[in-house]
């Protein structure tokens, strides 16, 4: 990015900046005049942050391993199918909209959706959350940061923002793939909801981007719990395996009916709402619910990541 | 927002104490006062309290007692202000081993909220300049050695220009011509006025760059000031070279010389601290008495001696 900027800083250079001795010399050993920041530049730390989230290797790894997933799920329908005529139901097993996929290209989407909600895409959303702030403190950056100096507040805040778009970037481009080959290997055409109206190929497509948004937001409780996680230890390995377990631990949870009493409070629960924007009308309450509860988890844990680190001592 | 006030000392700390859960101090009441201008060595073992100090001084660490000013502000609470004007490298450099290195100074520079973006990609080049790193800039930092890391470090450290440098052991892991080469980057910066502040467990390479120098010792201060007074303050031993070594010794001791050795025709010892003699009535009385005296003189003190005589112990030894 830095190559890119080389032409335009070096004629802005030209012009004397004000309170910057453009030569970069100490002026004779006086004091060096406090530079007026400009009120934008404070972000530069916010666009830094999502240049490295998704300049390091691992992160796309991730994306390409969710990429890979639709794939997968749209060649196996298709072999199961052979290729055309319509195929029974899929018989209540497997992915929710599975069924409905050799009928309409589309459905990949949902299916992929559903099948890496569980699962793989909050853990890709772990592992990059849990590193955020350990990862900086294992590789030692994170003390020349705070002396640069970032300010502990707006870091917490450009990592949070970073693993916020991650979300989005996952989800998407899960959504983004299963589309592309949904579209390669199935008839697309009018999209039949789950409420029984028919809506066309383009509304459809704007619902698909609908329920993508849903499940990057779905993923925001979990974002800011692996946050505090990552504030709590120096390893990024320890807070990504923390916040990954927690997640697995979470969903097991979610899955004994005694517990009954404490779903409504786990992050996962309303996880599936977004099948609800399948319906016409559209059916909001879970969908709010959703949002409410990943609105709470982000304020709880955003809270205690922000109190852990802002008081943390640095000692790595 | 008023100029901060211009002062004298560029670091001062008022019984600066920093205690871990349940141990003894690793810092205690400590009065750090580091003049504008200096070249201030930070000296001490290793665990003796130094980098804990640093990073008190830094805002990485709160104190559990006393307080910090640094550029006349208080500190961790002005560090908005502060640190922009403050370059650091703080035990080691880190590094973003999958970014360039350019890359990783535009990221520490990115992180400045008080750096031009659209003048960025000049500081960052200007500061590769200056150690010497501009044909390594596009390779990844991880393929770097550790003297180019070191550099790199530095690099970061001089983005802007600064009114204090704080180099936390800036020669570890170089080899002697790095070594070379960092020691005359800082007497370079000294000259352009910029105050360093200099932490080190090599006492020579402190002898070789410092005017003023402090000595910790388990978490306290043991003294400071101007490096020469440092070693001043230890006393050089007198040095009598001399066939004659038994009368010698028999003049010296009447003349309240203490501690004599003699080792051939080398005799030593203590010239007392109080109402010291001459040297030149202690050669003339040699003389007077039949001592052929050979070589006559007092051997030079190093702050190295003097730091023995403050502590009364070698100088690695971790407490």
């Amino acid at each position: 990015m830095s190559r890119a900027d080389l032409p335009r800083a070096g004629a802005s250079h030209v012009e004397p900046a004000r309170g910057e001795p453009a030569g970069g010399e100490p002026a004779g050993g006086r004091d060096v005049p406090a530079r007026r920041p400009g009120p934008l530049w404070s972000l530069g730390l916010f666009r830094s942050e999502l240049v490295l989230t998704f300049r390091r290797w691992r992160t796309l790894a991730l994306l390409a391993v969710l990429a890979g997933i639709p794939l997968l799920v749209g060649i196996a329908v298709r072999i199961e199918t052979g290729g055309d005529g319509t195929a029974d139901g899929g018989g209540g097993e497997g992915p929710a909209f599975i069924g409905q996929i050799t009928n309409n290209g589309l459905f990949l989407v949902f299916t992929a959706l559903a099948a890496t909600l569980p699962f793989f895409l909050p853990m890709t959303v772990g592992v990059v959350a849990g590193d955020a702030i350990a990862g900086e403190a294992g590789a030692g950056t994170l003390r020349y940061l705070l002396v640069a100096p970032a300010g502990r507040t707006r870091l917490l805040l450009a990592k949070f923002t970073a693993v916020v778009v991650f979300c989005l970037a996952a989800t998407l481009t899960v959504a983004v793939s299963a589309l592309v080959v949904g579209v390669l290997l199935f008839p697309v055409g009018e999209v039949t909801l789950l409420s029984g109206t028919t809506v066309s190929f383009a509304e459809g497509l704007v619902r698909a981007l609908a329920i993508a948004v849903a499940v990057a937001v779905s993923l925001v409780g979990l974002a800011a719990l692996g946050l505090f996680v990552s504030t709590l230890t120096n390893s990024g390995v320890a807070a990504m395996a923390t916040t990954v377990g927690l997640l697995i631990a979470v969903q097991i949870l979610g899955a004994i009916p005694q517990l009954d009493a404490v779903h409504p409070y786990l992050f996962p629960h309303h996880w599936m709402s977004f099948a609800d924007l399948l319906r016409d009308p559209v059916y909001w309450e879970d969908l709010l619910d959703n949002l409410g509860l990943q609105g709470l988890y982000a304020a709880v844990f955003g809270t205690a990541a922000w109190a852990r680190f802002t008081n943390r001592d640095i000692t790595v | 927002m008023q100029p901060p006030p211009v002062r004298d000392t560029v670091v001062e700390t008022r019984g600066l104490t920093k205690r871990y859960r349940g141990g003894r101090p690793a810092v205690a009441d400590l009065d750090l006062s580091v003049p504008r201008g200096s070249v201030f060595g930070f000296l001490g073992p290793n665990g003796s309290g130094k980098t804990t100090t640093i990073r008190m001084l830094l805002g990485l660490i709160e104190p559990s007692g006393g307080g910090v000013r640094m550029l006349g502000e208080p500190m961790p609470d002005a560090a908005r202000r502060v640190l922009p004007r403050v370059g650091a490298l703080i035990e080691g450099p880190a590094l973003y081993g999958f970014l360039s290195g350019r890359d990783n100074l535009a990221r520490f520079d990115a992180a400045d909220p008080t750096a031009d973006p659209r003048t960025r990609a000049a500081r960052v080049g200007r500061a590769l300049e200056r150690v010497g790193l501009t044909a390594a800039a596009g390779k990844r930092a991880r393929t770097y050695s550790l003297g180019m890391k070191q550099r790199l470090g530095l690099a970061a450290a001089l983005l802007q220009p600064r009114d204090l440098l704080v180099l936390d052991e800036p020669t570890n892991g170089l080899d002697p011509q790095g070594m070379r080469e960092i020691r005359a980057l800082v007497r370079e910066l000294a000259d352009d006025g910029t105050t360093v502040f200099l932490s080190s467990h090599l006492l020579d390479e402190v002898e070789q760059v410092c005017t003023h120098a402090a000595v910790m010792a388990r978490g306290r201060l043991l003294t400071q000031g101007p490096v020469a007074e440092l070693a001043a303050g230890a006393h050089g031993r007198l040095v009598v070279t001399t066939p004659d070594s038994a009368d010698a010794v028999r003049v010296l001791k009447e003349w309240g010389v203490t501690d004599l050795t003699v080792d051939g025709d080398r005799v030593t010892g203590e010239v007392p601290t109080v109402d010291p003699p001459d040297p030149a009535d202690l050669n003339a009385a040699l003389v007077r008495s039949g001592v052929r005296v050979r070589a006559f003189g007092t051997e030079r003190v190093s702050l190295e001696d003097a730091f023995v005589a403050l502590t009364g112990e070698g100088f690695d030894v971790a407490g």
